[in-house]
Order: structure tokens, then C-alpha cells, then sequence
């Protein structure tokens, strides 16, 4: 779990320019975090990169927060 | 002859993010020796244009906005590159825009606002452009624009941006018969599907590059960097007797019948 958070805090800072004590795990990357449409589709595509896994368009919807991501990522592995 | 393009300016239109396959031919046409120029649509995108572009080793890129829906912003985009840079010798248009939800489902469901959408960004833009840049390549030029088999075939999803790419393949013949004359080429690039943030917005996109990887006489997916050699190629000498032509690299894709 800490590992995965860390890993998405990384990428989640990298492309979004927010400071990590913003990304907690019920923040929401449009309403919390400045994420337009265009950020998350490349968030979803640094975390299958950091990942090593493909996200369905359907589940890619459902990512709404870090925790989703988090949550969606674990239970891939 | 040869590949070297030193000494040549190429302005290169619709790098997106490190993904994008204009970035692919970026870096080529960097390795070619040749000097760039970007343009970018957006405040979002000049950032990651920017940050990219100081990625490049030796000097610093000219980076200038340009929204090709506009026939004003375009004029002002080459009357800077003209001003900055005098003579350019290329263009690699790399733009394409197409409402998410219309590209999915039945193609027969585009509205007409939709449709001439695509059709004013993904195609005619070329057009606007080529018409604006061709002052500039004074030493003859090469144009080259990103299309897709959507455009000569029916591929699910790709709906309206397939009948935009059909007329950005007709728009590529006229100006290469317009501009021959004048020293100009201009040609098209089909790639194979790659994983940029455009592509992302195609429907089950993931599926399609599965397909190709398994089923393409290469067996496997295209690349950023396969397509920017074959741009340096077609920008540069050796590809001086090619106009109104179009390249598949698509790892064979396209030669089979399923």
C-alpha cells in the first residue's frame, strides 16, 4: 500500500505541479488537485507505464481520487 | 545527398507531450542535424512544448503559439517564423481533433457541428498552413502531415476522424500538385496506432495496439521513432522524387485484408 501511494504521489506531483501534502488518498484529481480531462487521460497512461498494466477505458473512468488509483492498482497485482 | 539536414529549419506543429508522435519526428529531425521551430495551440500545451523542446541539446528552439482554426493566428505564426528565422524548409503537421464522444459507436451519429470540427482542425488546417508557409520555403520545402488507414478503410470507432483523414490523403495530392511547381513536396505518414494522449480518446484504443502486435506482419507495434526517421526521410534529399505520396509505417498493418 505505501509503496503504491508513494509511487503514484511521485507521478501524481510530476504531472500535475501540486505539492505532495495535497495528494492524499481522498483527493480528487479534477476537484482537488487542478487535473483537466487531458491530465487525467496522461495520468492513467504514466501509471499503466509505472505499472506495467493497461486500464480499461471503463475502469479509467472510475479513477476518480489517488485512493481510487491506489485502490485500482492493488488489486491488479 | 543524404539524411544530414544540417543547416535546415523544420517547423514542427501538434507536440502534445513526450508521447506525441510529432515529438518522435522532433527527435529525428534533431538527430538529423536540422535547427526546430514549434508551435503549440493552448497555454496548457506551451509549458510541456517548452520543457520538451529545452530537452533538445545546443541552442534554444523557437516555441510560438499557432490555433490553425484561426486564418489570423496562422499569418501571425509565419510572419514570426519569418521574421525570426527567415527561410524554413519544412513542415510536420501533426494535428488532429475530434469530440471524445464521437469517437465511439456508430459513425452515422456525428453531428454536423462535429464533423466539420474534425474536418476544420485534422484537415483543412494543413491546407491554411501550406498556403501561409509556402513564402517562406524559398529553397523548396517538404510538407509532411500524419493520416491513418480510418481514412482509406473502416476501422471501429475512429468514425469521423477517419472521414477527416480521407480528406486531409485528398488535400495531401492537391497541394503537392499546387506546390510542385514551386520546389515544395508534400507527403503523409499512415502510422500504425501508438499510444499517445490523442489516441487515448479513441474508444477500447488498448485493444487496437493488441491487434497489431499480434496479427501485423512485423508483429508489433509502431513507434514515435519509426515514424520521425521515415519524416526525416521524407524531409530530407533522398526523397526528392516523392510528392502526393503516402507511407504505411505500420508494420505491415495495412496489407492484410482482416
Amino acid at each position: 500500500m505505501a509503496e503504491v501511494l508513494e509511487r503514484v504521489t511521485k507521478i501524481v506531483v510530476d504531472r500535475l505541479g501540486v505539492d505532495e501534502s495535497e495528494v492524499k488518498l481522498e483527493a480528487s484529481f479534477k476537484d482537488d488537485l487542478g487535473a483537466d480531462s487531458l491530465d487525467v487521460v496522461e495520468l492513467v497512461m504514466e501509471l499503466e507505464d509505472e505499472f506495467g498494466m493497461e486500464i480499461s477505458d471503463d475502469d479509467a473512468e472510475k479513477i476518480v481520487t489517488v485512493g481510487d488509483a491506489v485502490n485500482y492498482i492493488q488489486s491488479t497485482m | 545527398m543524404g539524411f544530414s539536414l544540417e543547416g535546415k529549419t523544420y517547423v514542427v506543429m501538434g507536440v502534445a507531450n513526450k508521447r506525441s508522435i510529432a515529438w518522435g519526428i522532433a527527435r529525428s529531425l534533431h538527430t538529423a542535424g536540422a535547427k526546430l521551430i514549434f508551435t503549440y495551440a493552448g497555454e496548457r500545451l506551451e509549458k510541456s512544448v517548452r520543457e520538451l523542446s529545452d530537452t533538445l541539446e545546443g541552442g534554444k528552439s523557437l516555441v510560438i503559439p499557432c490555433d490553425v482554426t484561426s486564418d489570423e493566428d496562422i499569418r501571425k505564426c509565419f510572419e514570426e517564423i519569418k521574421a525570426q528565422a527567415g527561410v524554413i524548409h519544412g513542415i510536420a503537421h501533426c494535428i488532429a481533433f475530434a469530440n471524445k464522444e464521437e469517437l465511439t459507436g456508430e459513425y452515422m451519429n456525428t453531428t454536423r457541428d462535429g464533423f466539420l470540427l474534425a474536418q476544420n482542425i485534422s484537415s483543412y488546417s494543413l491546407t491554411a498552413v501550406a498556403k501561409e508557409a509556402q513564402g517562406l520555403m524559398a529553397e523548396g520545402g517538404s510538407i509532411v502531415t500524419l493520416t491513418y488507414l480510418g481514412g482509406e478503410r473502416v476501422v471501429s470507432n475512429y468514425n469521423v476522424m477517419g472521414v477527416a483523414k480521407a480528406s486531409l490523403d485528398a488535400s495531401v495530392k492537391y497541394l503537392a500538385n499546387d506546390l510542385g511547381p514551386k520546389g515544395i513536396r508534400v507527403n503523409s505518414i499512415s502510422a500504425g496506432p501508438i499510444r499517445t494522449l490523442s489516441a487515448k480518446g479513441i474508444s477500447d484504443f488498448n485493444s487496437v495496439l493488441n491487434v497489431i502486435e499480434e496479427h501485423s506482419p512485423l508483429r508489433k507495434t509502431t513507434t514515435p521513432e519509426e515514424v520521425g526517421d521515415t519524416a526525416v526521410f521524407l524531409f530530407s534529399d533522398m526523397a526528392r522524387g516523392i510528392t502526393g505520396e503516402n507511407i504505411h509505417v505500420d508494420s505491415g498493418y495495412h496489407i492484410l485484408s482482416r
